[in-house]
């Protein structure tokens, strides 16, 4: 989930549901039957996900074990790039940094996993430290990582020794000197890094524990969750309060009534996590990729156990009060009445599951408005799960409100219906505009409202 | 050349209600299938964002969702003395396109046909005598299908789109506030009706002081937000009133995009090849069994597709087109009344009412596409037809699918067309002006059919359809009752002061628009001799190919034909997945 720079997620690069379909179409509507997406044997990443392992190995439940933690550990989200094979990596996570390019996890000895050795694979998710002892990038989250046992680590090799094999060398990481010299990563983890094993809170349940394995470990939450210092590094003394995830925003998941999950019952976030929507939230962007690809495939229990542990997270700070500019308000208020009302309704209450409420969201709330301008410039698509399969979308706005329409529609979602967040200002916008590369406004001559 | 493409189990031609449905029936039994689609891919948030999907000039009169006519279209006639000419505009019918085709663009009327339609030949003759079915020419015919059989598969349907309604007839028991003729039906709609606003509970109000009995249109427009048995979700309907000829961008008309798409597009045994036209059905030298189909994609490269089973589930005028292409079936004759590919060609009689009022605001731009309120009291044959000198009928109903500013000002008799006085007729009216629309059946008649146009071809050479079509006596006497009948109604709407009745008349004409309910020529039958394919929709000539669509409807009844035509696929679809993949061959022996 640490696949950042996601704006493609939103337009619908996903191979998965019907925005898969879109891109078998673009290649089929060139004529070329034998476009990769359609090829036969190439799976999207659910279908290899989900693929049954046949009986005969004699490490059967082994491999079984390890396709699950696979799913856990949202391992096909960010090693696999944009039209290549699921797993054959090669995918660039935009880090603040620069670019690390994910590597290959199929079984091809020389590109992929293929030679590496159980100890060299718990060496690398453990200790960050790869197969000839070079020190390796944080993009793979081996700081939540190392919480995973040693024998969910060889689950996850074996299983991924029976992925079919894919000649695919990633390209060289675009980092600057010093970056580029692993060495300083010795450095990093000094600050950073903490190995080591999982250790149960013996007061708390074992549906707790399990919830903080996953949670802390393989599920990887605080990678995006948790807000990060000038190095990257997380601030661990404020775990999941919400990260700014490059163009995103991670929302707050602790018991925080407005920012956080606080007003969200066990169930609606088991319901999230298997369906990619509730009562509350549907999720898109980066969410909507750990929904498709990890949560919506994980098993019941271990999504009650989750949301045991998230449920017991302290609430982070509450905001000041905050008195909005009714001028603002007022404005926003026609937006909204005239551009968003059709789903979300004109109370706020949108249609739960379909198109979601934004009364009391958290997305709209949460102290950093980016994920809001996001969504109402860029638009937004639900993550389609095996459950619900539509990938139920909202249309940018990019063309259609100029900065400061955007900007007051953002004050108002964020304080109509008894929301309250800080006010949007126009320049807020135009900086998410070009930071997404949208278009401005385009007024014609005879459009009527130029000038 | 063509390329020989690796077999699969089916191949569908043509993606939009019936290729969906095929599709998903024949993936989730664990057939390999691909789907070949001459148009473009369409989904929801690409091609029908709300921020765009309302532009009238664009999907309305610039024809964007539609059939591009220079590429292909097909020629008409009235009679076999004219010389049929192309249709360089579309007009009289609008023909889909695209992945969804129709289903994306349609106004998500869903009909059940009454028990007695499905009998129209011997019901008519045993209630009123030979000369009923035979006067005019007509050649009409019962389905082999009964309702009891047909039911069950209605009701899938309806369960998959959502279906907004009430139901009148609920396994024998009649219930109030519903259709009373309709046939008995198993189960309530999935979902209540749609909000009346002021036109149809005025013509509600009317209709009950006269004695019938108001019903609302049973829609794909869902009133509530809609989970159906596929996990595909669809959103409260808004009444923005842009259903009829354009795509839904708020996920709430039922079609193949908010029903089946992205279900059917995720499994791996399901292909979909877009802008790739099919030329032809592939057969053996004895023509008795289909190998696949010979298409072309957008490159004009070709390929041989090779299947065990051929589907033909493009529009009827296509799949009919195809067969005869394919010399599949033989031909029909109007002179000798011989051969089945083409017969029976038949369509809708759209007669209307329009209703002005002095002071009472309609706001008709509070719309849907089946927005309306209906009786059902001169359809089919629930009224005595004795000494009227037609049989067949229609529904009555006072339908707001918008108030779109284009195509629906409507101003009183003696208005100009344009200019000072049509501004200010147009302004009086806009707001106080509404419709009732009388969807009147089409019987069969002997010299309504389509052919091989013999002159004019298509961008890749291939003889055009031919449509040789007209209304008869039977079809202009029954708009005229039935306008008449819904004048009654208009006059009695409270505040009314003046209608306007338009009455079918004359000879069909290609403009303006009517509706695209197009029927016939790939029928339904209980012989080989008399139709098409049977029951299952199974050609009698090539058992394995199936011909899907309205082409089956042996003529057409008073009702929007997607209900009927989606429940004899999944009937088809049933059919095939019990009795045919064990044992390939014909599931109805001659």
């Amino acid at each position: 989930m640490a696949r950042m720079n996601r704006i493609a997620a939103v337009v619908g690069l996903a191979t998965i549901g019907l925005a898969g379909a879109g891109v078998a179409s673009l290649a089929l509507s060139q004529g070329r039957i034998n476009a990769s997406s359609t090829a036969p044997g190439v799976a999207t990443p659910t279908q290899l996900l989900t693929q049954p392992i046949p009986d005969g190995a004699p490490n059967i439940d082994q491999i079984r074990q390890g396709q699950y933690l696979v799913k856990m550990g949202d391992c096909v989200s960010c090693h696999t790039r944009d039209g290549g094979e699921p797993l054959a990596g090669g995918y660039g996570l935009n880090t603040p940094f620069g670019v690390i390019y994910t590597e290959n996890l199929t079984s091809d000895p020389d590109t992929g996993i293929g030679a590496w050795t159980p100890d060299q694979f718990y060496q690398a998710i453990h200790s960050g430290i790869g197969p000839h002892g070079m020190r390796l990038y944080p993009g793979l989250p081996y700081t939540y990582f190392t919480r995973a046992t040693r024998t969910d680590s060889d689950a996850m090799l074996a299983y991924l020794k029976t992925v079919p094999a894919v000649s695919y060398r990633p390209p060289a990481n675009g980092l600057p000197f010093p970056l580029n010299i692993r060495f300083m990563i010795r450095g990093w983890n000094l600050l950073f890094f903490r190995p080591g094993d999982f250790k149960p809170e013996p007061a708390k349940s074992a549906e707790w524990n399990r919830g903080a394995y996953i949670v802390t470990g393989l599920g990887h939450c605080g990678a995006c969750h948790t807000p990060k210092n000038a190095l990257a590094g997380d601030k661990t003394g404020v775990p999941l309060h919400g990260g700014d995830l490059d163009n995103w925003v991670a929302p707050d998941l602790t018991s925080n009534m407005r920012t956080g999950l606080g007003r969200w019952s066990s169930d609606d976030i088991v319901e999230y996590l298997k369906t990619g929507r509730n009562a509350h939230a549907n999720a898109g962007g980066s969410m909507g990729e750990v929904v498709s690809y990890s949560t919506s495939l994980m098993n019941d229990a271990d999504l009650h156990a989750i949301a045991t542990y998230l449920k017991d997270q302290p609430a982070s700070p509450s905001a000041a009060a905050y008195d909005p500019d009714p001028g603002a308000m007022k404005r926003g208020a026609a937006i909204y009445s005239d551009a968003c009302a059709s789903c979300h309704l004109q109370e706020g209450g949108g249609q739960p599951r379909i198109f979601p409420p934004l009364k009391d969201d958290a997305v709209a709330q949460q102290g950093d408005p980016n994920g809001l301008l996001h969504l109402i410039l860029a638009g937004g698509r639900t993550a389609p799960t095996p459950t619900r399969p539509t990938p139920l979308s909202m249309p940018s706005f990019a063309w259609k409100l100029t900065d400061q329409q955007i900007a007051d529609v953002a004050t108002y979602i964020r304080n109509a219906w008894g929301n309250r967040a800080s006010a949007v200002t126009a320049g807020q916008a135009t900086k998410m505009r070009a930071r997404l590369g949208l278009k401005t406004v385009h007024l014609t001559d005879n459009s009527g409202d130029h000038g | 050349m063509a390329t020989r493409l690796p077999s699969v189990d089916a191949v569908l031609v043509g993606f939009g209600w019936t290729g969906a449905i095929m599709g998903q029936q024949f993936c989730d039994a664990g057939l390999n299938v691909v789907a070949l689609e001459r148009g473009v891919w369409r989904d929801t948030p690409t091609e029908f964002a709300p921020t765009f999907a309302q532009d009238e000039l664009r999907y309305m009169w610039r024809h964007h969702l539609f059939q591009n006519v220079a590429d292909d279209t097909l020629t008409i006639r009235n009679n076999t003395d004219q010389q049929a000419l192309p249709m360089r505009r579309l007009g009289s019918f609008l023909l889909g396109t695209g992945v969804g085709s129709g289903g994306a663009h349609w106004n998500g009327q869903i009909w059940r046909f009454l028990p007695s339609d499905l009998k129209a030949y011997s019901h008519n003759l045993e209630r009123y005598g030979k000369a009923a079915v035979t006067a005019n020419d007509m050649t009409v015919q019962d389905y082999p299908v009964s309702w009891e059989e047909l039911e069950p598969h209605y009701d899938t349907f309806e369960k998959l789109c959502g279906t907004s309604g009430k139901a009148g007839n609920l396994n024998g028991k009649i219930q109030d506030g519903g259709n009373p003729f309709e046939g008995p039906r198993s189960a309530e709609y999935p979902n209540p009706p749609l909000a009346w606003p002021a036109s149809p509970a005025m013509f509600a109000e009317a209709a009950k002081k006269l004695g019938y009995k108001p019903f609302p249109h049973p829609t794909g427009n869902v009133s509530k937000a809609y989970v159906n048995p596929l996990g595909m979700q669809l959103g409260e309907c808004t009444y923005c009133g842009f259903c009829e000829k354009f795509g839904c961008g708020n996920y709430s008309k039922a079609s193949p995009q908010t029903t089946i798409l992205p279900y059917l597009m995720a499994k791996k045994n399901f292909t979909l090849r877009t802008e790739c036209e099919v030329l032809k059905v592939e057969t053996t030298s004895d023509g008795k069994h289909a190998t696949g189909v010979t298409y072309v994609n957008s490159a004009g490269e070709e390929f041989f597709q090779p299947a065990d089973m051929v589907i033909l589930s493009a529009y009827i005028l296509h799949n009919v087109r195809l067969m005869l292409l394919s010399n599949i079936g033989k031909p029909y004759d109007p002179k000798t009344g011989e051969g089945v590919v083409g017969k029976n060609y038949a369509y809708q009689t759209m007669g209307s009412v329009n209703v002005f009022y002095k002071d009472k605001i309609m706001n008709p731009f509070i719309g849907a596409g089946a927005l309306a309120s209906v009786i059902d009291e001169f359809n089919g044959d629930n009224f005595d037809h004795s000494g009227l000198g037609f049989i067949g009928g229609g529904y009555i109903a006072s339908m707001t699918t918008g108030g779109r500013p284009i195509e629906m000002i409507y101003t009183p008799d003696g208005t100009p067309k344009w200019g000072m006085e049509w501004k200010k007729a147009a302004a009086q009216n806009y707001l106080r002006s509404s419709l009732i629309s009388c969807h009147g059946s089409v019987m069969a008649h002997r010299g309504n059919y389509l052919d091989l146009d013999p002159t004019y071809r298509d961008s890749l050479g291939r003889p055009m359809l031919r449509m040789t079509f007209d209304f008869t006596d039977n079809e202009r006497k029954m708009s005229a009752y039935m306008v008449d009948k819904a004048a009654e109604v208009g006059l009695a709407m409270d505040g009314a002061s003046g209608i306007k009745k338009n009455y079918r008349k004359g000879s069909w004409n290609v403009v303006p628009y009517q509706t695209t309910h197009n029927t016939g020529g790939a029928i339904t039958g209980d012989n080989p001799k008399t139709s098409v394919v049977n029951k299952y929709l199974q050609s009698w000539d090539v058992s394995n190919l199936f011909v899907m669509g309205a082409g089956a409807f042996p003529q057409n009844a008073g009702y929007n034909p997607t209900g009927t035509l989606a429940a004899l696929a999944y009937m088809a679809a049933d059919k095939i997945k019990s009795d045919y993949l064990k044992n390939p061959g014909p599931l109805v022996q001659a």
